[in-house]
């Protein structure tokens, strides 16, 4: 196991919530993430899956403190984030960068490609003139360097995204938060994208939070997966593990209602078909929080909260029935 | 079973752009036979959707639609306004991604359900209303008595679709066009909302047509599927065929590009989609093919008989056998 390069522990968001109604003003809480502890290992690849409100892009905000966390702790080589000033968090701030999903919304249309991935150095007050490190960047992303010149709109959607990952390399990351970063691409451009990732983190070294629900691509590219559930990791471990062993009933499930390109599988296939959609994060179930869909649940899971623990198959789960 | 309900021949739409004029459908052929459920795959500008906006009568004024359409023996291009609003959602219904704009905010969903079967059927309102519970019901909505008395925003998005599922269906229509009806949709709702047009077409024989770029989706619920490329039908044929030993070569691509488990290395393909304004002469995918060839630039291929499949590509026959993706 390499060492880790990040510490997530028992990290909360609360999100508050002002409800007007009529004469009484509310105040209410979106339980945004709730504990939820990782690690992430040097080079590795960790995969956040959960479906929508589960809370994985509001975890990469936290990380980056794009978003202020309510509490818990982000180290990241062995230094507390929460704990550092506005300055030293800056400086920090060019080992972690974010690549978003949205190709077109994350690129300043009135800028130059060139400029865009120059900005980081800019901001950052890296000396000297930084067009041979646009050029190296934009070759490395598999652009070529009269690119730079070019704007936004003259790109397509992949070739967009591979400039959104340039600029997030110029200041050679040791993280970076991929957030969706695939789903707004079509399906014979995402391919080469993802061998795009694939193939600067065996150059370059970095590690990656991989955020999908795309649970296909992440099973790719994760070498570690967690699996979130309204606000919290219900399931965490190696890849292979959780994919071929699910012990979690909505692992089961989820990985279950995901369709196969392969008709033959898909008819041979056990579906487990969930009842409803995910409770509101304002207030979730007791205990166990996929409690009022799970078809295992028994008393015990709407009054004690299961912990993660782990099981035969090497990965961590939190449920009092775990499949086997 | 095999009786076509939907032919549609040498479908053109063209839309006038500040640009130039824009070809987003350049000769499409495709029949509907009653009770199936046909698959349209394609990315995005490849024509899927303006095809069968086209069929339901629902493009702007200024698109350009010639060819023909043909449902249960009528004529649908240049048919007057009238007669398109007779047939659709009588004949013809169809679903979009976004349920919510689909729906009228200000009204009760049993009620949106009873305008529908009481613009097309002869019933009082207190028959209507039990129908529309009764729809609702098919839809897998719980309680359906109470929900047809809420209104949309009380619903979630899953439930939002299961209601514009029953209003489409609500006269029973021989064809139900669903557009990317699960794209917006969490993948265990997904999952619940492909069951209920599964449900409805065994139930109803409704044949139904579901875009998608999705080919997992297509390899769950599809019985025969269409792939569409820059306005054409590049190949059609059913889902074993097709999955086992494609034969276009943008079929062979597109499955190939998909992650699967055990798989080392993706497999993109090259380039990126042709730009409509000015698509490529011949064969558009050339640019991107693997096996492109010069006659591949000139001829403009039609979809011919190949094995179980029909395939839009002049060197089918002499290409190396696909590997198979089933």
């Amino acid at each position: 196991m390499s060492e880790d390069l990040l510490n997530v522990t028992n990290l909360v968001k609360n999100f508050d919530l002002r409800v007007n109604n009529g004469a009484r003003r509310k105040k209410r809480i979106v339980q945004a993430v709730t504990n939820v502890s990782f690690s992430v290992g040097k080079g590795q690849t960790l995969g956040l899956v959960g479906e929508s409100g589960s809370g994985k892009t509001t975890v990469g905000r936290c990380i980056l403190r794009l978003i202020e966390p309510t509490s818990g702790t982000v180290e990241f080589e062995g230094q507390d984030l929460g704990s550092l000033k506005f300055e030293e968090l800056r400086a920090l701030r060019r080992k972690m960068q974010i690549v978003f999903q949205d190709p077109f919304a994350s690129l300043d249309p009135k800028m130059t490609v060139g400029s865009s991935i120059s900005e980081p150095l800019i901001v950052q007050n890296v000396p000297g003139d930084h067009a041979d490190k646009v050029i190296e960047l934009l070759e490395l992303v598999g652009l070529s360097a009269d690119h730079a010149q070019r704007f936004p709109h003259e790109f397509s959607g992949g070739q967009r995204q591979r400039i959104g990952v340039a600029r997030a390399l110029a200041l050679n990351p040791a993280l970076i938060i991929l957030d969706e970063p695939v789903s707004a691409l079509d399906v014979s451009i995402q391919a080469g994208v993802i061998n795009l990732f694939e193939d600067l983190q065996s150059r370059l070294g970095m590690s990656y939070i991989f955020i999908a629900h795309d649970l296909s691509v992440v099973r790719h590219i994760a070498d570690r997966v967690a699996v979130m559930y309204l606000g919290k990791i219900v399931e965490i471990g190696e890849q292979q593990a959780v994919y071929e062993h699910p012990t979690h009933p909505y692992t089961k499930a989820l990985l279950s209602a995901v369709p196969l390109p392969d008709p033959k599988t898909e008819r041979s296939r056990h579906r487990i078909m969930l009842e409803g959609d995910v409770p509101s994060p304002v207030n979730p179930p007791s205990g166990c929080r996929f409690r009022t869909r799970c078809w295992k649940a028994q008393d015990v899971c709407a009054q004690e909260e299961p912990m993660l623990t782990v099981r035969p198959s090497g990965q961590m789960s939190a449920c009092h029935f775990p499949e086997s | 079973m095999t009786e076509k309900v939907l032919e549609i021949r040498d479908l053109h739409v063209t839309f006038d752009t500040p640009s130039g004029p824009l070809e987003a459908v350049r000769g499409v052929d495709l029949d509907v036979s009653s009770g199936e459920l046909l698959g349209v795959v394609g990315e995005s500008g490849s024509g899927k959707s303006v095809t069968f906006l086209a069929t339901m009568g629902l493009l702007p004024a200024r698109a350009r639609v010639t060819g023909s359409v043909i449902l249960a023996g009528e004529q649908l291009i240049g048919a007057s306004a009238k007669q398109l609003r007779s047939v659709r959602g009588r004949l013809l219904s169809m679903i979009f991604q976004d349920p919510l704009s689909a729906l009228n905010p200000v009204h009760r969903i049993g009620d949106q359900i009873s305008e529908m079967l009481r613009s097309h059927q002869n019933l009082s309102a207190r028959d209507a209303e039990k129908r529309a519970i009764e729809l609702l019901d098919i839809v897998g909505i719980p309680q359906p008595g109470d929900r047809a008395r809420q209104y949309p925003h009380e619903f979630s998005g899953g439930m939002r679709q299961r209601v514009v599922i029953a209003i489409a269906i609500a006269n029973n229509p021989k064809v139900l066009i669903a557009d990317e009806p699960t794209t917006a949709l969490d993948v265990t709702v997904q999952a619940q909302i492909l069951e209920v047009i599964e449900r409805v077409q065994e139930r109803f024989g409704t044949a139904v047509v579901l875009i998608t770029h999705d080919l997992g989706v297509i390899a769950r619920v599809a019985d025969r599927v269409n792939v569409m490329y820059a306005g054409r039908n590049v190949e059609q044929g059913t889902i074993d065929s097709l999955f086992d030993h494609p034969s276009h070569p943008y079929t062979r691509g597109l499955l190939a590009s998909l992650p699967r488990p055990g798989k080392q290395r993706l497999k993109p393909i090259t380039g990126f989609p042709p730009n409509m304004l000015n698509p490529p002469s011949g064969c558009a995918f050339h640019t991107r093919c693997e096996f492109a060839a010069d006659i591949c630039k000139e001829d403009l291929p039609d979809l011919v008989s190949f094995g179980d499949l029909e395939t839009a590509c002049v060197r089918a026959r002499e290409l190396p056998k696909s590997e198979s993706f089933s």
